[in-house]
């Protein structure tokens, strides 16, 4: 059966919505490396990121949607990064930003 | 008379002595460098009302003058305690109390080896600006004028790479400040603002920040530089995140300004272990009680004022210091 065409579609809402949003994963990350929730997103690490230089891959935002409970897609996003350690370098947080993409990836990898 | 000797003459120490001296307390001022005045010396204009702070140093000075303060210059305080003052040649000076007003030290920008101080040309810090406005120009290296101008918030606060976690609080005004007189200077140039946080506390700090935005047309972009290079034709080429868009953002310019915070004298951990002070994570001297007795520092006879527990403006540090002296002259009428 075709779809009928009204003319509009119903758009997806973009607010990230907490209520709705589902932290325990965000919690359980955020037990192992406390350190990233003092992340002050002074956009260091996207900065010198050799990735996010060439695609649109963004680490300080993909971290962030992460701790907000908004976890579609941050696991592919973060196999874009090469694990280079250039954030690492710069952040003035002294976050272990390798060890959180790996973290990231480990409590989303099944989700 | 009982006599309190002061412990560095910058603004604190000269304003600290002529309370004690109000107060019917023989003052000493020593001083390590060979002149009054402390970082003063080195800025043009104050924030926020560009004060030329030769105004203000020489009317501090005048003021120790006319009440005959006995002021040692060219001399260093190595240790001391309530009751008296070694000095770095050998020297002891007895006293009745101490004012610790040793103030800051300038960040070391080269220690941020990423943005190219002292190995590129046309990246300069804050004071050095400031040196440029006492000349009257701001020029590139090779004497040229800069079109481009990027100043870059928080160099050596809130950055636990160099181990120092607080924030410098006069960074972000000295940076709108020093925007509005490059521009005022060099009007054709285009100036451009890293922040991370803007931090204007002050009375009249946020209204300069609008103004450095609405009529001297400076562009802040949230995003904290991360590294810099020199191009082949001597420019300065950045790298940032414009985070408020979420892209990485690069550019060119002709100068870079590094905006140094205040860190704490590496002689705090010294004074704080011969006299039993203590000193705060940040490396400051921490006072005895923050809301009831900030100028106390919790050993009997021993006051602080200024930058010497916090970065402070010279007119929270001039305020601090009469608090300091009352408190020392209190003391002393009654031990
Ligand atoms: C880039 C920059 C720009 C600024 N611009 C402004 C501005 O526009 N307006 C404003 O209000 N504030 C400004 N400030 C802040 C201002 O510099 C401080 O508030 C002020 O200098 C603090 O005065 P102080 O006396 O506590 O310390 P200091 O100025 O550091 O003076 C301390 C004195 O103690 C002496 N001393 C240190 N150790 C010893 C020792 N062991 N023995 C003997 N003497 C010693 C030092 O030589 C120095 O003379 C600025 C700060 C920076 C970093
Ligand atoms: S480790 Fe990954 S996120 Fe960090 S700079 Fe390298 S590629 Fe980018
Ligand atoms: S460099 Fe560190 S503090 Fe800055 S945005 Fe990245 S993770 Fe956060
Ligand atoms: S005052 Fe501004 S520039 Fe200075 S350390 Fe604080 S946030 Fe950074």
């Amino acid at each position: 059966m075709a779809a009928i065409n009204f003319g509009y579609t119903i758009s997806q809402p973009r607010a990230i919505d907490i209520d709705r949003n589902n932290l325990r994963k965000s919690d359980e990350i955020l037990r192992e490396m406390p350190e990233l929730q003092t992340c002050i997103g002074c956009g260091s690490c996207t900065a010198s990121c050799t990735a996010g230089n060439l695609t649109e891959f963004n680490f300080r935002k993909v971290h962030t949607l992460v701790r907000r409970g908004e976890y579609q897609g941050a696991y592919e996003e973060l196999n874009k990064c090469m694990l280079c350690g250039k954030c690492r370098l710069v952040c003035p947080r002294g976050i272990n930003t390798r060890g959180v993409i790996l973290l990231i990836k480990r409590k989303l990898g099944d989700f | 008379m009982k006599k309190a000797i002061v412990i560095g003459g910058g603004p604190a120490g000269m304003q600290t002595a002529l309370q004690l001296a109000r107060r019917g307390v023989e003052p000493v001022i020593v001083e390590r460098e060979n002149a009054l005045g402390g970082k003063l010396r080195n800025w043009h204009r104050l924030f926020p009302t560009f004060t030329p702070a030769t105004d203000v140093l020489a009317e501090l000075r005048r003021r120790v003058d006319e009440k005959g303060i006995e002021v040692h210059l060219s001399t260093e305080v190595e240790s001391f305690t309530a009751k008296s003052v070694k000095l770095s040649d050998g020297r002891t000076m007895p006293c009745d109390a101490v004012v610790v007003t040793t103030g800051f030290t300038l960040f070391d920008a080269r220690i941020k080896e990423e943005y190219g101080y002292g190995i590129y040309d046309n990246v300069v810090t804050s004071t050095d600006l400031e040196r440029m406005f006492n000349e009257g120009r701001v020029v590139k290296a090779d004497g040229s004028q800069p079109r481009r101008i990027a100043f870059l918030h928080c160099v050596g606060s809130r950055d636990e790479k160099v181990c120092q976690q607080h924030c410098s609080r006069v960074c972000c005004v000295t940076g709108v400040k020093q925007a509005i007189e490059t521009k005022q200077l060099l009007p054709e140039a285009d100036v451009f603002n890293f922040y991370m946080d803007i931090r204007m506390f002050g009375p009249g700090y946020e209204e300069l920040y609008r103004e450095a935005q609405q009529q001297y047309g400076i562009h802040f972009v949230r995003g904290r530089i991360s590294e810099a290079a020199a191009t082949h034709d001597g420019r300065i080429r950045i790298k940032a995140e414009d985070t408020l868009t979420g892209r990485p953002l690069r550019m060119s310019v002709d100068l870079l300004v590094l905006l140094i915070g205040m860190r704490a004298n590496d002689t705090n951990a010294a004074f704080a272990a011969g006299a039993g002070l203590t000193r705060a994570a940040s490396g400051f001297l921490q006072p005895e009680n923050l809301f009831l007795d900030s100028v106390r520092s919790g050993v009997e006879g021993i006051f602080y004022a200024g930058a010497v527990t916090a970065p402070k403006t010279v007119g929270e540090t001039v305020n601090e210091a009469i608090a300091a002296a009352d408190a020392a002259a209190e003391y002393l009428s009654k031990n």
